[in-house]
């Protein structure tokens, strides 16, 4: 029942705000949402939480094979939680923009949010598509409402490349479904399915660009930093934090474990699209002069070690993974905070203008500080905790003969981020400070509370990963058990 | 049966009501009036009540699909009197006679969604089409209707030509006009009858506006008054599809083989041509005229695949497609500016109307939680049971073409702004009832079953 109510709060929560007209009301609204989500996130997924109510199944499309099936597990906890965890920051840390029709945005936001929730823990192929879609939508015009000056085309863009990727895998879940011993959409009867291996291939990358559009990994990239800069910054946290999310999680629970013998012949192809992805996003990084895309890109490399460490299949690297989506949600949000203030405050991006801002701004300095050493992945950071153990996977990986190879040209992903990350904060924080940068003022409560939320979660889990280990543990070892078996019998 | 005669008698109504009724309102009225009573009465047919008798000597079988499909025709008709039958004024000062011709379409719908007979079949098409022409040209006044006309009833007629012959064919092959009546001997396939079947099978695709038979729709699409235009691309174009499933479902099933390849061809041309196309136009109303031949390269989907999944999934898209562009075409109709930039700014002033502008859009984009994306889901399924993936990676692919053009009105609508303002003549009841429709589209796309139960019990 939680899950349920997971999935129904910000989608009622979203339909009712589409009727509140004030700025103030419709904020308070939402984040009063928010915080219900959150409850209900962390409750199901701490002890308290009964397997009964982390799983509901409602009838539906029953001729179809299809039913409302939806379940918290490891994974889906974990990215469920990042869902609900990041909302109420984003809109702490938005609360000072204001929106023309706000009602309309937070509908859409809270509708996203119930997209996304729905995606995670859906465990019915076709209710996965329904919820792929519902999270896009929104997102499509929240973007091209509320975005910058070249939303329109952009958001278009985006658009018409994940709708086009997500009907192919449309029809990747059809060919399955037809493979299905029960005719059933249900996930469990995908993973009964065994395919040979030459069908595999066909319907992995199916499944798989659809993944691969939304992560994005290259050459399917091209998308997102024109995006992640035209859109409004708070729509921009959720793609980024959140929505991402959707690409990984789709090869964890509908790619490798359904067709696992594809995933292992393919392994190497998707590795090294992600390895020349992290070299060359690292390297585009280190030209930006805009602040949003410089962090865009510096996504496309986190994205791309995670893709590379999945198709590694390692259990260290997978629970590297489940952590590093969690952490990387948390981080990109807070460098996404940092991004907002000044541009709200500068009225521009560009690091060409900025510097001198510590002198001004010394808590906003010091947090930012703390979020840029985590995208590096400094140790005490979360993001350390997460980058060793994958980079730990990929290096000890059995199924690639390239393994020592790509893990080497991985790790250059650490030294390319210090030198972009570092150099951003050079040219905003420190140096002479100019005509621009000379009336800044520090930050207000409200900011300083989001990004003392983000700065805590980022100490806490560098210091202490358990919790995040343990409620994804289980789940990593019945994945993998099964994609192993189905190597051997490849071999 | 039942279904026929009444929409016979209430065209007949309808042309001789224009002499004691005085107002347009009360014309209005009664034809409403007179659609509601005939889908009660199909709906009674449906549940097993038959109201009249008549031996129709097995030339025609009104079972639940036939049934099914003049109910969604007949709703259909509703709809687009409710929405549309205020701006059918504007066109000419035949008013009484515009509802009389569309009655008797509705007539033709009923005969070729159960004929058993290739001469039924032959008669149904023409009585559909005859009042078609009428229609089209029925802004006399305007040169483009005029050609509209003549150049549908040309391509109409020619169509018909090649239907005949290949009936001829048919019957000269086989001895009988019956579609239950042809006995193959798979090993011996007379060329008589493969030959009559190909004329047929063009024939057909002239009706529906599939590739490369095409070309009169966009023409005939614009240059017919815009209130035809969305019965003619709707309720007519759907009627032709339902009888081009019968027709190869009960009489050339079994000889599949023979021109399953072709029309696949058929389909995939109609898919690429119609979306591709539509990219390019500036036009609300030609985009429209080609969407309908792309969605009509779905539906082909449904004569290649011929299972039970097709069927259902036909009965599906006549409904979803039949209401998402009348609705669409309701409000286009009331537009002085009819490119896509005369939609700039529409959102600001209509909200409730963009709002239900956009579910139709999505549906016909095929996005999930629309009716739209169940009806493309079920001829994607029909498809790939039959085995061609290839066929279906290509509709998929299409599809994604189309959001572009589906999605170039909402960015109009939404996103640019303008500063004229639309005066638009828009009722409380016209936007109740868009919002119906609306409400419609979204149930269909979440519990079709409310639809396609009725197909079974």
């Amino acid at each position: 029942m939680i899950v349920l109510l997971l999935f129904l709060v910000p989608l009622i929560g979203g339909l009712v705000s589409f009727a509140l007209k004030d700025d103030r009301t419709a904020k308070g609204w939402a984040l009063l949402v928010s915080f219900v989500t959150l409850a209900l996130a962390i409750w199901g997924n701490s002890v308290a939480g009964t397997d009964a109510g982390r799983a509901f199944q409602g009838a539906w499309m029953g001729s179809l094979g299809s039913s409302f099936s939806l379940q918290l597990d490891g994974l889906s906890g974990i990215l469920t939680l990042l869902a609900a965890v990041a909302y109420p920051i984003i809109l702490l840390a938005t609360w000072n923009s204001t929106y023309k029709r706000p009602g309309n945005f937070f509908a859409l936001m809270l509708l996203t949010q119930a997209g996304m929730i729905g995606v995670f823990t859906a465990t019915d192929a076709l209710l996965f598509y329904f919820f792929w879609e519902l999270a896009l939508i929104p997102m499509y015009f929240l973007c091209s409402q509320w975005g910058g000056e070249r939303r329109i085309a952009v958001t278009f863009k985006f658009f018409i490349y994940t709708f086009a990727a997500s009907v192919l895998m449309l029809i990747g879940l059809l060919y399955l479904y037809f493979q299905t011993p029960d005719r059933s959409f249900a996930l469990q009867s995908f993973y009964a399915i065994e395919l040979p291996v030459s069908q595999q291939s066909v319907v992995f990358w199916l499944l798989f660009i659809a993944f691969a559009v939304k992560m994005p990994i290259f050459p399917f990239h091209t998308w997102q930093p024109d995006t992640y800069e035209q859109s409004p910054t708070a729509a921009t946290m959720v793609l980024s934090g959140i929505m991402v999310k959707m690409g990984v999680f789709g090869v964890i629970r509908w790619v490798i474990p359904v067709v696992p013998a594809a995933a292992y012949s393919w392994g190497d192809v998707v590795m090294s699209m992600s390895i020349i992805g992290i070299i060359y996003a690292s390297l585009i990084a280190i030209q930006q002069n805009d602040l949003k895309r410089l962090i865009a890109y510096s996504s496309i490399a986190h994205i791309g070690l995670m893709a590379a460490t999945l198709f590694a299949e390692t259990e260290s690297g997978w629970q590297g993974v489940m952590m590093q989506m969690f952490n990387h949600g948390v981080n990109i949000i807070g460098l996404w905070i940092v991004v907002e203030l000044i541009e709200r405050q500068m009225g521009t991006r560009k690091l060409s203008e900025l510097g001198g801002l510590a002198q001004k701004a010394p808590a906003l300095a010091i947090l930012l500080v703390i979020v840029a050493f985590a995208n590096i992945s400094l140790p005490l950071t979360n993001a350390f905790v997460g980058e060793f153990m994958m980079f730990n996977g990929i290096f000890t990986s059995t199924i690639t003969k390239y393994n020592e190879l790509f893990a080497v040209l991985a790790m250059l992903s650490i030294i390319l981020a210090a030198v972009y990350t570092l150099n951003m904060i050079q040219k905003v924080f420190f140096g002479p400070v100019n005509n621009l940068t000379a009336n800044a003022t520090d930050i207000r409560f409200n900011e300083k509370l989001a990004l003392g939320v983000v700065v805590l979660l980022i100490l806490v889990f560098g210091i202490y990963p358990q919790p995040l280990l343990n409620l994804t543990g289980g789940f990593v070892d019945v994945i993998l058990n099964k994609a192993n078996v189905a190597h051997l019998i490849v071999k | 049966m039942n279904a026929l005669i009444f929409s016979a008698l209430s065209g007949v109504a309808m042309m001789f009501a224009g002499i004691w009724l005085r107002t347009n309102n009360s014309i209005r009225s009664l034809a409403i009036l007179l659609s509601l009573v005939n889908i009660v009465v199909t709906f009674l047919e449906l549940r097993g009540v038959h109201i009249v008798q008549v031996n129709t000597a097995g030339m025609l079988a009104f079972d639940s699909f036939a049934l099914l499909f003049i109910l969604i025709a007949q709703v259909s008709t509703l709809v687009f009197f409710l929405l549309s039958s205020r701006d059918m004024e504007k066109v000419g000062r035949n008013y009484p006679d515009y509802f009389a011709l569309i009655f008797f379409i509705l007539a033709g719908v009923a005969i070729s969604a159960a004929f058993q007979s290739l001469l039924l079949l032959f008669l149904g098409i023409e009585i559909m089409s005859i009042p078609l022409y009428i229609l089209a040209g029925a802004d006399k006044r305007n040169l483009k209707s005029n050609e509209a006309s003549l150049k549908y009833f040309l391509m109409g007629s020619f169509s018909t030509g090649l239907m005949l012959m290949g009936i001829a064919l048919l019957y000269g092959a086989t001895g009988t006009f019956n579609l239950q009546g042809y006995v193959y001997d798979l090993a011996n396939i007379p060329v008589l009858l493969i030959a009559g079947l190909m004329l047929l099978l063009f024939a057909m695709s002239f009706k529906v506006s599939a590739a490369p038979f095409h070309f009169w729709t966009p023409d005939v699409y614009d240059g017919s008054p815009s209130v035809f235009t969305s019965y003619m691309a709707t309720v007519v174009k759907a009627a032709a599809f339902i009888a081009f499933m019968r027709l190869f479902a009960e009489s050339f099933g079994a000889i599949k083989t023979e021109w399953k390849v072709l029309v696949g061809i058929i389909t995939a041309a109609t898919l690429f041509i119609g979306n591709i196309t539509a990219v390019f136009q500036q036009s609300v109303k030609r985009m429209l005229a080609y969407s309908s031949i792309a969605q009509a390269g779905f539906m082909m989907m449904a004569i290649y695949a011929l299972n039970s999944d097709a069927k259902e999934g036909l009965l599906l898209y006549a409904a979803a497609y039949s209401l998402a562009t009348i609705g669409i075409f309701a409000v286009l109709v009331k537009m002085k500016d009819q490119t896509f930039d005369g939609f700039n700014g529409f959102a600001r002033q209509q909200p409730l109307v963009a709002a239900t502008l956009v579910i139709f859009l999505l549906s016909l984009a095929g996005i999930p939680l629309t009716a739209g994306f169940l009806s493309k889901f079920m001829m994607l399924r029909a498809t790939i049971v039959e085995g061609n993936i290839w066929l279906v990676v290509f509709a998929v692919l299409m599809a994604a073409v189309s959001v572009y053009y589906y999605f170039r009105l909402i960015q109009a609508m939404y996103f640019r702004e303008s500063n004229q303002t639309l005066a638009l003549d828009i009722t409380p009841g016209f936007r109740y009832t868009l919002v119906g429709v609306a409400a419609v589209t979204i149930i269909l796309g979440v519990f079709p079953n409310v639809l396609t139960y009725w197909l079974y019990f």
